[in-house]
């Protein structure tokens, strides 16, 4: 019934083919984008449309601590705005392989069931890369002029650290959630989430209480450190964990996926039972 | 020990005795790993003509039982009917043979390979087709075919030659390059059957592959089921569908609660039912209780009155001539008759007689004491 012969398979080990299946999920990740371009557009879009309507719109009624510029102030809180949201494309992803029988597919077939999670968490990183460079050509021609060199690559590294741990969170609330229609809900919970922090707004403005729970606010660190790493740092409040942002933006990230890597992945192998 | 020992000295009797003692112990084991390997992939090959086996298989669900002690033996070569209502049990069935989900109790083997102890290479011999249509819907026909054939472990070149031999198959060659979302209910399970047939496996597992299309798609769907079949495939079929069943397979499993009540032949089932009935439908349904009284004359047993539909029926050995007799007396009593006619019993009388409820899920209220009173109503 095939001219060819399906049984021979080449000899590789374990570890190659988990690599192999992870790239080839990866490959049709990047595949639904060049067949929806539009998506693409939408993706970068809502980012870029933060950028120039908060830097427009609120840029001149915002004030900064210290008295910097809110531009500098604001950039690195939209790079992390972006990566906290991507959660949710993470969650949609998968709720909708989960829904459709595509996960199901995956696991009847003889590959790596590792490769499934993984290979969208690789996905995710890369969509993550584009949106940060496009995100950041937006703002140097609003006029952002980070500095460049090892302090720049590290505020890189640090909103995808931030991007890799909510991978996870995404992953987990993909396998929970019932249906597409209630990932989409989940920007009602994210974005409560992301404005109680200090991405736009200093906690020093905010209610004394408000803004305790804002600077301990994981996705506060992160803020707080690639702003001093892209050295537009801005005066920042004194309690220990605003003082210590650069170590916190290692840790946070770090107690998210010691968190959130084993839910998800109980949650996939709690598939089978 | 004797390793640590310096040169230039003896090795004592004791130290041989150890070394000899350790390279027993360690041959032993060397040669008893060989011959569990080569009893293990001896047990690929056995060959006893069942592609599916399953014994006692128990699944739990917190108190609730989806798989009670089910059993199951599908012969190479053969479509296999699994037939049975809604939450009987049957895709509870196929995700334990398809290794998506852990059993509780009992053995199943797929292809000759245990299910829970060799799920890796179960995968590699067999083809899931789920209730939806799992295929990615943003991709193209083609673009899913080759992501599949690569996840598959073909490499890039085969999986491309094989999704250009199995669109082709599918007859989706035309529509290979448009993205699935276009795809009409049809073409979408066609899609995904050959999704499944991707490594042209040994065992195809149809779970209600035709569930929600429409008459023409469900005909599509059949056709390639009969050609995958003509081709060596083994496929087990669930449906909730007798006329599926009918169709298509040679032997069927009823299950009812997670158990298997019945195996047999589609035509082994429906004489367990008993031969063929007569059914008559009077003009008036005053005329109904002289009606009954004619058919009553030529039934096995007692006919079946339904009131409201002007309607009497009755099982009856010898058809023809009951037929004509029936149709005679009516006449020369002057009854008028709407409609007369003689009815095989349908797999759906064989699945209420076994179970004590249809298959169908609106009619499907659950089972009562007394099936042949149901039957009645």
């Amino acid at each position: 019934m095939s001219s060819l012969d399906l049984t021979e398979r080449p000899a590789h080990g374990r570890a190659y083919w988990a690599l192999a299946d992870c790239w080839n999920i990866v490959r049709r990740g990047l595949t639904h984008y060049q067949r929806q371009p539009v998506n693409i557009a939408w993706q970068l879009g809502f980012p870029i449309l933060s950028v120039l309507l908060y830097g427009y719109v609120f840029g001149s009624a915002m004030k900064v601590p210290g008295g910097g510029d809110y531009k500098d102030f604001l950039m690195p809180g939209m790079f992390v705005m972006t990566m906290t949201f991507g959660f949710i494309n993470t969650a949609t992803v998968v709720v909708y392989d989960s829904t459709k029988g595509v996960i199901d597919r995956f696991r009847s077939m003889p590959m790596a069931s590792s490769a499934v999670v993984a290979g969208r968490g690789v996905t995710d990183l890369i969509t993550a890369c584009a949106e940060l460079a496009i995100m950041m050509l937006t703002a140097v021609a609003m006029g952002w002029r980070p500095d460049g060199g090892a302090g720049f690559l590290a505020a890189f590294a640090l909103l995808l650290w931030l991007r890799f741990a909510l991978i996870w969170i995404g992953v987990w609330l993909g396998l929970l959630v019932p249906n597409p229609e209630a990932a989409g809900g989940l920007f009602a919970v994210a974005f409560p989430l992301t404005m109680i922090s200090s991405i736009y707004v200093a906690p020093q403005l905010m209610p004394d209480w408000l803004g305790v729970v804002a600077a301990w606010n994981p996705i506060s660190s992160t803020a707080a450190a690639t702003r001093e790493l892209f050295g537009t740092p801005v005066g920042s409040g004194d309690s220990w964990v605003e003082q210590h942002a650069l170590l916190m933006a290692g840790v946070w990230p770090l107690v998210l996926t010691a968190v959130f890597l084993p839910l998800a992945v109980r949650r996939f192998q709690r598939l089978s039972r | 020990m004797a390793l640590c020992r310096a040169s230039g000295n003896q090795w004592t009797e004791i130290e041989y005795g150890v070394l000899f003692y350790g390279y027993t112990v360690l041959s032993y084991w060397a040669v008893m790993g060989m011959v569990k390997v080569k009893v293990k992939g001896e047990a690929a090959l056995e060959d006893d003509g069942y592609a599916v086996r399953a014994e006692g298989l128990v699944k739990r669900y917190g108190a609730k039982r989806a798989l009670d002690g089910f059993g199951l033996a599908v012969r190479k070569g053969t479509v296999h009917g699994l037939l049975g209502p809604n939450g009987a049990g049957k895709t509870t069935a196929v995700r334990i043979l398809s290794t998506l989900v852990r059993l509780d109790e009992g053995r199943a083997t797929v292809a000759g390979l245990d299910v829970a102890r060799r799920p890796r290479d179960v995968r590699a011999r067999i083809g899931l087709t789920g209730q939806y249509a799992a295929v990615d819907e943003v991709l193209t026909g083609r673009q899913n075919l080759e992501t599949f054939g690569r996840l598959f472990h073909l490499g890039g070149k085969r999986a491309r030659r094989r999704a250009g031999e199995l669109l082709e198959r599918f007859d989706l060659v035309d529509a290979a390059d448009k993205g699935v979302g276009d795809y009409s209910g049809g073409m979408r399970r066609r899609l995904d059957l050959a999704a499944s047939m991707i490594l042209a496996p040994a065992v195809l597992f149809l779970d209600e592959p035709t569930t929600g299309l429409d008459p023409r798609s469900r005909g599509e769907v059949w056709e390639s089921v009969r050609a995958l079949v003509a081709d060596g495939t083994t496929v087990l079929l669930t449906t909730q569908y007798l006329e599926e069943a009918d169709k298509l397979a040679s032997r069927i499993t009823v299950i009812d609660q997670g158990r298997d009540i019945a195996d047999d032949t589609p035509d082994g089932l429906k004489s367990t039912v008993g031969g063929d009935r007569i059914e008559v439908v009077v003009a008036e349904r005053s005329d109904l209780p002289r009606a009954v009284k004619v058919v009553a004359r030529v039934a096995d047993g007692e006919p079946e009155a339904d009131e409201a539909a002007s309607r009497v029926h009755a099982q009856v050995t010898d058809r023809v001539a009951a037929l004509t007799e029936v149709a005679r007396t009516l006449r020369d009593e002057g009854v008028v008759v709407e409609d007369i006619g003689l009815r095989r019993p349908s797999l759906d009388d064989v699945f209420l007689r076994l179970t004590g409820h249809r298959t169908a899920p609106s009619a499907g209220a659950g089972t009562t004491g007394d099936p042949g009173k149901e039957a009645a109503a």
